[in-house]
C-alpha cells in the first residue's frame, strides 16, 4: 500500500475512474454540439464563435483533468499556458498581417 | 511533505533532490510540451493564412468528410480516457488493468492513424497532393505532422505495454506512464484544435 502511495504524482487528490468517465461523456456531448452546429444553417452567423468556445471547453477540460494541470504544480501549468499565449498571439498576428481579418 | 520531498518520492528512478522540489522528467516533459504548442502554432497559423487563396481546387468545402472526421476525433477523445484509466490502474498496482488499458490507447490511436491513412489516400485520388495547391501544402503539411505525433505515441505505448508485460511497470514506474500520458492528451487536444479550425470552419 505505502508503495502505492509512493507512486502519487505531485498533485494529490487526481480524480478517480468515474471522474474520468464524467469528462469523457461531456467531451463526446460537446463534440456532438459542435458537429451538430456545423450542419444547422441558420447558425452560420455564430457558426465560428460557437465553435471557438465549444473547442476551448474541451480544450480546458482534457489539459485540466487528464493533463492534471488543475491538481498538479502551478510550475507546470505556467510551462504550459505562457508556450500556448505565444501561440495564440502568433497566429493572431500573422492573421492580422495577412489581412484575413 | 516538502516540495524536495515530494520528488524524490514520485519517481521510482530519481531518489536525489531537485532545486525545485519538482520532479525534473516531468518538469522537462512539461517544458517539451511547451515548445510543441510553438510548433503546431505556426503551422496552424500557416494554414489559416493562405486559406481561401487558392489559384486551383480541390478547396476544403469540396473535399473535407466531416463525418468521417468526426468519427475521427471522437476515437482520439475516447483514447484519451484509456490513457488516464491505464495511468491509475498502474497506480493502483493493476497489472492486467495496465496492459489493458495501454493495448486500448494504442489500438484507438492506430484507428486514428488509419483513418488518417484512407483520408490522405482519398484525398490523393481526388486529386489533391502536396504541391497542388497552397490548401494541400499546408493541410498534409499540419495534419502529416500530427499524424507522426500519433504515431510516436503509439510506438511509446506498445512499449509501455511490453514492459508492463515483463513485470517492469509498477506502481514505482507509474511516472513512466503519466509522462507517456501527458504526450498522448497533447497530441489529443492538437487535434481538438485542428478539428475546429481546419475542419468545422471552412
Amino acid at each position: 500500500m505505502s508503495e502505492h502511495k509512493g507512486a502519487q504524482p505531485e498533485g494529490h487528490g487526481h480524480p478517480g475512474a468515474k471522474e474520468y468517465l464524467g469528462i469523457a461523456v461531456i467531451l463526446t456531448v460537446i463534440t456532438a454540439i459542435e458537429v451538430a452546429v456545423f450542419y444547422v444553417p441558420s447558425l452560420k452567423p455564430i457558426l465560428i464563435p460557437t465553435l471557438l468556445i465549444l473547442s476551448a471547453i474541451k480544450f480546458a477540460l482534457v489539459v485540466m483533468f487528464y493533463m492534471h494541470l488543475k491538481f498538479d504544480h502551478k510550475l507546470f501549468s505556467w510551462l504550459f499556458v505562457v508556450p500556448m499565449l505565444l501561440a495564440v498571439a502568433v497566429i493572431t498576428a500573422l492573421l492580422k498581417l495577412f489581412g484575413v481579418f | 511533505m516538502s516540495g524536495t520531498a515530494v520528488a524524490a518520492h514520485d519517481s521510482g528512478h530519481e531518489a536525489h533532490p531537485t532545486s525545485t522540489g519538482l520532479n525534473s522528467r516531468k518538469m522537462v516533459f512539461w517544458a517539451f510540451i511547451g515548445s510543441e504548442c510553438m510548433l503546431f502554432g505556426s503551422l496552424i497559423a500557416t494554414y489559416l493564412v493562405y486559406r481561401g487563396r487558392d489559384k486551383v481546387g480541390p478547396h476544403p468545402h469540396e473535399i473535407l468528410n466531416i463525418p468521417f472526421t468526426s468519427f475521427s476525433a471522437f476515437v482520439l477523445l475516447m483514447s484519451s480516457l484509456t490513457m488516464v484509466l491505464a495511468l491509475a490502474a498502474v497506480q493502483r498496482g493493476n497489472k492486467r488493468g495496465t496492459q489493458i488499458w495501454l493495448a486500448a490507447t494504442a489500438l484507438l490511436g492506430m484507428v486514428f492513424v488509419g483513418g488518417q491513412c484512407y483520408e490522405f489516400t482519398e484525398f490523393y485520388l481526388e486529386g489533391l497532393k502536396l504541391q497542388t495547391n497552397l490548401f494541400g501544402a499546408t493541410f498534409y503539411v499540419l495534419t502529416g505532422f500530427h499524424g507522426t505525433h500519433v504515431t510516436v505515441g503509439v510506438i511509446w505505448l506498445w512499449s509501455l505495454f511490453i514492459l508492463a508485460g515483463k513485470g517492469k511497470l509498477g506502481p514505482g514506474q507509474s511516472l513512466d506512464v503519466e509522462i507517456c500520458g501527458l504526450y498522448w492528451h497533447f497530441v489529443d487536444v492538437v487535434w481538438i484544435a485542428i478539428f475546429t479550425l481546419i475542419y468545422l470552419i471552412q
